[in-house]
Order: C-alpha cells, then sequence, then structure tokens
C-alpha cells in the first residue's frame, strides 16, 4: 500500500474456548477506502469488528490508527480515537425521541435545542432525512438504522464500522444509504463494510477482505470479481444455486381468509384483512420490511396467542384457528420461527431435548404425556445427519451450535416431520452461502414431495430464487400473490415502501 | 486482574460442585465466626456438622425434619424451575394442617385406616386451595405471586390462631389454645420404636421418585423447564403459560399442605399456633441447595436438617444463641448463590489486557 493506512491490523488472534475465532488475522484500510470484510457465518467478522471497536479485545496481535498504537479498552475510547459503528441489531429506546437516542448514545453530554440543529443539519448533509423530536417507536427500521447512522456521524468519526445494515431496508433505502456512504468516502471516511450480500459488495466496496475459519483467505478488489467467484472464495467450495423447477400443484393445504388481529405488541402492527391460499407443490414467499406484521402474521398461524381466528385459517380444508400449536401439528402443519435461539429453541436444552419441544406429537416421542427419550435422541441423530449439521453430539446445548448449524438442525426438525404444510420465517437469516443453499434446496425437495411451503423473508434475492408465487407484506396489509418472476425489483421495492393500489397492474408508480 | 469468562455450555461437573463447595464455604466462614465469638471453632464445628451424624437418635431426628422440608422443596422445585416464585409454602403449610387436622378432629375417636388418608387428601386440597389464591390473581390480574403468596402466610398462621383459639379448641384444655390430641387412628404410624421418625418420610420418598419421573420422563416435567428457561419457546412448544403457573402452585400448594398436615399428625400430634417454624421457607434453601433436582433436595433436605440438629446441640452444650440455625442456613444461602456464578462463567487471569490498559 502506498499511502498510509488509517488502520492497520496484524496478527490478531482471539481465542474462545474450544476456538479460534481470529488467527493472525491482519489487513489495512487506507483513508476514505470502502473495505468489505467478507466472510460465512463463524468466519470471526463479527469477532474481529468488536475487537476494532473496543468491545474485546485481542489476544495477540496489534492495531495501529493513523500510525499510532491503537489498543481500546472499551467503545468510548475508539469513539474517541474516531471510529464509529452501526450495528446490525439496533440499541435504541422506543419510547424515546430520536434526539433523546442520539444524545444517550454521545459520549459528551448536549442540550436539546443545539442537539436537535446538530441532527438535522447532520442528517439533511448526508441525505438521511430525520425529524429528531419523533419516536423511535414510530419510525421504520430504514429510518432507526438512520438514527444508529446519524448518531455516529455526529461524532465526526474517521472509519466507520457497519455490520450487514441492508438486511433490514428495502432496495430504494438501499441505494439511499450507499449513496450516503459513497459521500463518506469522497469526504475521506474509511467505511469497514460487512455483509453476505455479494452483489452489494460489488456495488459499494472498492476493496475486500476475505475471512475463512479465522483466518484471511484472500483480499481483492471486489469490482473485478464476480459473485460466483466473491462466494467461493468465502466458503472454499464449488457453489450449486438452487434451481426452479415446474411443478404441478397439488389440491389446496392452507387458505387464509379474511385474517384481520391486533398487535400484542404497543409498538406492533395489526393485521388487516391478510388472504392467501397454498397448494401442495408451491412455495409461496412473503417480503416486506421487517416489522409490518410479519410476527403478527406467523403468531396467528403458529397458534401461539388465545384468539378468536376460528373460520380465518384452514388446513387441508378443516378450521384451525382456534386450535393451539400441538393440535395443529398433529393435523399436519410446522413451523420454523424467525428467532433461533430462544423461539425455535431452548437455548440451554440438549439438541435432542429440542426436538421434543416441537416434534413430540408427529414423531411419536409422546404417549400419553410420558416421554420417550430414545425416540428423541434417534430423532434428533436423523436431523444431524440428513441436515449435515456440524456438533460434537446431540447431547450438546442448543446455544453451543453457530446460527446455521442451529438453523439446519431447526428447519431440518420440521421437515422431517414430513408436513402437510411448512410455515417458515427468515429461513436463512444469517446464515452462510453454504448452510442457506442447504436449506433452499431442502424446501425445494420439500415442495416437489407435495407439502404447502409459505416463507416469509426479507431477503428479496431469497425469495426471488425458490418462490413459485410471491406477495408483500407492507403495514400488515397483504398484497395479491403474483408468480414470481412477473413483478420487477422496483415494483417489490415500491409495495415494501407501502405503495399498495395500481403497482401489478402498471408498473408505474409515480405518487412513490 | 480476575475476569469472569462465560462458558460455552453451562458445566455439569460444576452444577454438583458448587452446593458442595458452598457447604464447605459456609463451614470455613461458620469457623471464622466463632473464633471472633471467642468460642473453639473446632468443637463447634463438630457439635454442629458431626457429632449428630455419629448419634442415632440424632440421626432418627434429622429424619422428622428433612421429611417436611423434602416434600416442600420438591413441590416448589417445580415453581422455581418455571419462575413460579411460590415463597409462601409456609402458609399453605399451615392451612393444610388446619384442613387435614380439622378432618381428624370431625372423626374424633372414629377408628379406621382410612381416616389418615382422608387427613391427607384434607391438608392437601387445604394447601392446594392457599396457593390458588395467587395462581389466580397471578393469571387472571398478572399480580405478583411472590408478594401474594408471601402475604397470605401471615393471613394462614393467624387463620391457625384463631381455629385454636376458638372451634377447635380442646374442650378440655383448660382453655388453653391447642386442639385435642389425635386420636391413634389419626396418628401417623412410627417407623422405629422409641423415635419420632413417622411413615411420613417414606412418602417423602416416594414424592422424590415421582417428581423424578415427572421431571426427566413426562411432558409436564418438559414444559415446566421450557417456560422457565424461554418463555416465548414454550408458546412456540404450544404450553400456555397460565396453565403452567397453575400447574406449579397446585403441586408446591398441595405438598406444602401435605407436608403441613404430616407435622400435625406426626411429631407435633395435635394443632397448636406454634405449628408452622418456617420450613416453608428453609425450604426454599433446600430447593436451591438442591439444583432444584429431585434426588438433590433429598440430600440437601438433610443437610438442612442437620443445621437444626446440629443448632440444638451447640444451644445446650455450648450456651450458643438459638440464632446459630438461622445464621447457619443463611450463610448456606449466601454462598451457594454466589459460588453459582462458576457454572455459567469461568475465572480467568487477564493479564495481557490489564497491561495493554496500562500501555
Amino acid at each position: 500500500m502506498t499511502e498510509t493506512a488509517l488502520l492497520e491490523l496484524s496478527g490478531i488472534t482471539k481465542r474462545f474456548p474450544g476456538v479460534i475465532a481470529n488467527d493472525g488475522v491482519g489487513f489495512s484500510i487506507a483513508p476514505g477506502q470502502v473495505h468489505a470484510l467478507l466472510g460465512e457465518n463463524g468466519a470471526g467478522k463479527s469477532t474481529l469488528v468488536k475487537m476494532i471497536y473496543g468491545v474485546m479485545h485481542p489476544d495477540e496481535g496489534s492495531m495501529t490508527f493513523d500510525g499510532q498504537p491503537y489498543h481500546p479498552a472499551k467503545p468510548s475510547e475508539a469513539r474517541q480515537t474516531g471510529v464509529g459503528m452501526v450495528f446490525q441489531h439496533f440499541s435504541l429506546f422506543e419510547a424515546l425521541s430520536v434526539a433523546e437516542n442520539v444524545a444517550l448514545g454521545m459520549d459528551k453530554a448536549m442540550s436539546g435545542g443545539d442537539l436537535d440543529a446538530k441532527i438535522i443539519e447532520v442528517s439533511e448533509a448526508y441525505g438521511l432525512p430525520l425529524d429528531p423530536t419523533r419516536l423511535v417507536g414510530s419510525l421504520s427500521v430504514g429510518e432507526r438504522q438512520r438514527v444508529e447512522i446519524v448518531r455516529c456521524l455526529l461524532q465526526n468519526p474517521r472509519l466507520l464500522i457497519m455490520d450487514e445494515p441492508t438486511s433490514v431496508l428495502t432496495p430504494q433505502e438501499v441505494d439511499i444509504l450507499f449513496e450516503t456512504l459513497r459521500k463518506l468516502s469522497a469526504e475521506g471516511c474509511s467505511i469497514l463494510y460487512i455483509s453476505h450480500k455479494l452483489e452489494e459488495i460489488r456495488n459499494l466496496c472498492d476493496h475486500a477482505t476475505v475471512l475463512r475459519g479465522g483466518k484471511v483467505v484472500g483480499s481483492c478488489d471486489p469490482r473485478q470479481e464476480t459473485a460466483k467467484s466473491l462466494a467461493e472464495m468465502m466458503i472454499g467450495a464449488t457453489l450449486t444455486p438452487p434451481e426452479r423447477q415446474d411443478v404441478e400443484l397439488g389440491p389446496e393445504r392452507l387458505a387464509v381468509s379474511n385474517l384481520s388481529r391486533a398487535s400484542d405488541d404497543p409498538f406492533g402492527v395489526d393485521l388487516h384483512d391478510v388472504s392467501l391460499s397454498v397448494c401442495a407443490g408451491e412455495i409461496l414467499g412473503i417480503a416486506g420490511v421487517a416489522g409490518n406484521g410479519q410476527n403478527e402474521l406467523m403468531e396467528a398461524l403458529i397458534g401461539e396467542v388465545a384468539s378468536d381466528l376460528n373460520g380465518t385459517i384452514m388446513l387441508n380444508g378443516e378450521m384451525v384457528g382456534h386450535r393451539n400449536p400441538t393440535e395443529r401439528r398433529a393435523q399436519g402443519m410446522c413451523f420454523v420461527p424467525e428467532e433461533r435461539l430462544g423461539h425455535g429453541a431452548v437455548p440451554d436444552m440438549a439438541l435432542w431435548e429440542n426436538t421434543i419441544l416441537s416434534a413430540r406429537t408427529r414423531k411419536q416421542i409422546e404417549t400419553n404425556g410420558f416421554l420417550n427419550n430414545d425416540r428423541a435422541k434417534s430423532f434428533a441423530d436423523e436431523v444431524v445427519a440428513e441436515f449435515n449439521v456440524k456438533t460434537s453430539g446431540i447431547e450438546h446445548a442448543a446455544s453451543s451450535l453457530s446460527g446455521g448449524n442451529l438453523q439446519k438442525f431447526i428447519v431440518g426438525r420440521e421437515i422431517l416431520q414430513a408436513p402437510d404444510v411448512l410455515v417458515v420465517s427468515q429461513p436463512t437469516w444469517g446464515v452462510d452461502a453454504g448452510a442457506a443453499a442447504d436449506i433452499h434446496r431442502a424446501l425445494q425437495e420439500l415442495a416437489r414431495n407435495g407439502t404447502a411451503i409459505l416463507v416469509i423473508s426479507q431477503d428479496l434475492d431469497e425469495l426471488m430464487a425458490i418462490s413459485t408465487r410471491f406477495a408483500v407484506i407492507s403495514e400488515g396489509r397483504l398484497s395479491a400473490p403474483q408468480p414470481t418472476g412477473q413483478m420487477s425489483v422496483e415494483e417489490i421495492g415500491l409495495l415494501m415502501g407501502g405503495v399498495h393500489n395500481s403497482v401489478g397492474q402498471s408498473g408505474e408508480a409515480h405518487h412513490a | 486482574m480476575l475476569r469472569l469468562e462465560p462458558r460455552k455450555e453451562v458445566s455439569q461437573p460444576m452444577l454438583y460442585a458448587t452446593p458442595v463447595m458452598a457447604v464447605a464455604l459456609t463451614i470455613a466462614a461458620g469457623m471464622i465466626m466463632f473464633l471472633a465469638m471467642g468460642e473453639d471453632p473446632v468443637r463447634a464445628i463438630s457439635i454442629i456438622f458431626f457429632d449428630p451424624l455419629f448419634d442415632s437418635f440424632s440421626i432418627t431426628e434429622m429424619v422428622v425434619k428433612a421429611t417436611p422440608l423434602i416434600l416442600i422443596a420438591i413441590g416448589l422445585s417445580f415453581g422455581f424451575r418455571a419462575g413460579v416464585w411460590n415463597i409462601g409454602a409456609e402458609g399453605q403449610f399451615t392451612i393444610g394442617a388446619v384442613t387435614g387436622g380439622s378432618v381428624a378432629l370431625i372423626f374424633w375417636e372414629v377408628e379406621g385406616f382410612w381416616v389418615l388418608p382422608l387427613m391427607s387428601t384434607a391438608g392437601i386440597l387445604g394447601g392446594m386451595a392457599w396457593a390458588a389464591i395467587p395462581a389466580f390473581l397471578r393469571t387472571r390480574f398478572n399480580a405478583n405471586e411472590i408478594l401474594v403468596s408471601l402475604m397470605l402466610t401471615y393471613v394462614a398462621i393467624l387463620v391457625l390462631s384463631v381455629m385454636t383459639h376458638g372451634i377447635l379448641r380442646d374442650p378440655d384444655g383448660y382453655n388453653f389454645p391447642e386442639s385435642r390430641l389425635f386420636h391413634d387412628s389419626a396418628t401417623l404410624p412410627i417407623l422405629i420404636e422409641g423415635t419420632r421418625a413417622h411413615v411420613g418420610f417414606i412418602v417423602a420418598l416416594l414424592v422424590v421418585a415421582t417428581a423424578w419421573v415427572l421431571l426427566a420422563r413426562h411432558i409436564i416435567g418438559f414444559q415446566i423447564k421450557v417456560m422457565g428457561q424461554a418463555p416465548h419457546a414454550a408458546r412456540f412448544g404450544g404450553f400456555l403459560e397460565s396453565r403452567v403457573v397453575w400447574l406449579c402452585l397446585m403441586i408446591s400448594g398441595g405438598l406444602a399442605g401435605l407436608a403441613g398436615l404430616f407435622e400435625a399428625a406426626g411429631p407435633v400430634g395435635q394443632l397448636v399456633p406454634s405449628l408452622p417454624v418456617g420450613y416453608g421457607f428453609t425450604a426454599i434453601i433446600v430447593a436451591f441447595l438442591g439444583r432444584l433436582n429431585p434426588i438433590g433436595i433429598l440430600f440437601s433436605g438433610f443437610v438442612m436438617a442437620l443445621t437444626y440438629i446440629g443448632g440444638e446441640s451447640a444451644q445446650i452444650e455450648m450456651n450458643l444463641p438459638s440464632a446459630i440455625t438461622g445464621v447457619f442456613q443463611g450463610m448456606l444461602l449466601f454462598f451457594l448463590l454466589g459460588i453459582d456464578v462458576l457454572a455459567k462463567y469461568r475465572i480467568r487471569w487477564a493479564r495481557q489486557y490489564a497491561s495493554m490498559e496500562k500501555g
């Protein structure tokens, strides 16, 4: 590197009990560079940036910032040096205003009026309009991310770390974000950009460092690479993308008609007249930005909330709206919720115990209330073997698995119950490319064998790749499903942004 | 610098080792305390913790004390696993003694093998009824069961007092506030002639075995564990929170009621206002010391009974205050809660980190 690097890492090593998260990692970021950090889940990206931001501390190795030795003991030291970070999961208080949230994250106290003016100034300068007086609870996810970014920008960072920032945004919001980042980069602020969305990295970044198994395995200019070559560098193997095959549709398995329900969460979204139907062999995709009623729809479909939904949900022609999850499973409906730990699985329970959670009825683990632990264990073994779950044994706690492996286990647990209807939320959220491809193939295979599948996801590429039909949920309303391929990304983006009328009939929506 | 580092998984060996370490630390701290009091620490500790173990009468007395502790702690352990905090076992114990004891007095001098089972049933139902109040208030109005159950303890003790001063008072008892002595058919058979150890202990052993089966092999135990560890996952699994709350409070209330009746129909032999002596509260320590595990509770029930017997011996032989028992029980819980951190974390020396901060 000819010019002086802004941040330089060399020999960074971090060990956790039983695993080396980072092994002699070294790279450098030039001023104004948009540097991508690319790697599968568990490759050590998060650990690495947490060390740069002072949340964790390296066991070995050194960092320099602007030529000076740099070893932040805590995030506030990193911020003082000029490092800002926007986390994947926001740390915002919904019941407070934008300005209050910004003030809480600042190291130096700033008074009210001053801060409001500053927020407006910075947010407008970077094309991120924000009203400082609004409650965060009333903001969309994209707007919440702006609060986080503005909070960082107010401290004049020289390096901005962004951890998977686009996973919650509509395509239009992504464009706005990228413009902001390019502007920052032009002003000399370096950006360390973590993502697994390869197209984005090719679009935005001018340098990429690839991590695998905690080590740097390559560095390249992503603009010179294809998405496929990047992915292969990342997982160290050749990829075969899922192929969509035309299947003959069977009878209608799941029908939801005019489902309306008020959310239990004060900041949740009420469902309005949601109707859909899924036939055997079909994969219906539901796209949408997070927090537009997906959770409420999922709750209603699983039956987690006691409700008067009778008549609105039909499973194989039978009304199940009043049934509890166990009864719905017995009738042939299985579910994969979005949250892996704490919802789809009990973190501190062994993998085999976690099969009892949702498979006890269909896999005859329970008889008259008594549990056949041997049957639970052999089913867990079967899931681990069939779905290639990397674990040192089914006696280990669910929380000891990496995100991708636990997701494979949970998806496998539901698929191997051979349900008539499978409802999946975020099947590959935070899952590495290899595991995601496995999960996609498994879902398509299941559909071919006559299961009706409903996939709720925020990942458009995923839905485009696997679903046969496609609808968008926004503010608790579901658009009319269209065959995949008949809608353009722009149209979908507008639907995700809440523009309902006319899209689908006319491609143009000037009033957006 | 010492640093706590989270373990990837809860350490199983530590789970078993920590209660033992807590007992050892309690003994060590007790010795320091006796030293400060000017007593011979070795002698005091051996009187409290070791001598009773080598005396056959003391062992049978331990069985007498351990029986109610184990019964109540087993019941509480279900709730504690599910995050249902019944702190009012003492009250349910008292009401169980009143309802079961009333049956004994109604059938006074009536002989029959059925009297004791009927009394036991009444005791269980009494405890359940008392626990139903916090269960209803929690599931209906989301009232905190800790406060409700604790407050009801004092109400229950007053109920017992009113009954023994009123309608249950012995008509031939010179106006003393106590009931008639229960007749033979209403008194628990003694296990070993000449001691106070009664068949209630056999029942406690059966309860331990049943609880073990329920927790390891039954959907009741499974849903209780899931509800306590991940309520959201419990809903996903099809378990209703309100059902678990009711279940836990009925199990713990019923067993506490049974323990109360056993106390009245066993060592005490009648209803007296001083019947509740704190077993319901001590059982909370027993449950945690036993790791909420039925077999563990069987052992910890005896450890706790030992502190009662040893505390009494220390009073008699060394003239130490009766507060000794409470002090040791308190220290035991304190050390157990403190040392518990080792199951989820490991202690590390963090030298590089410290030097980095300086540099």
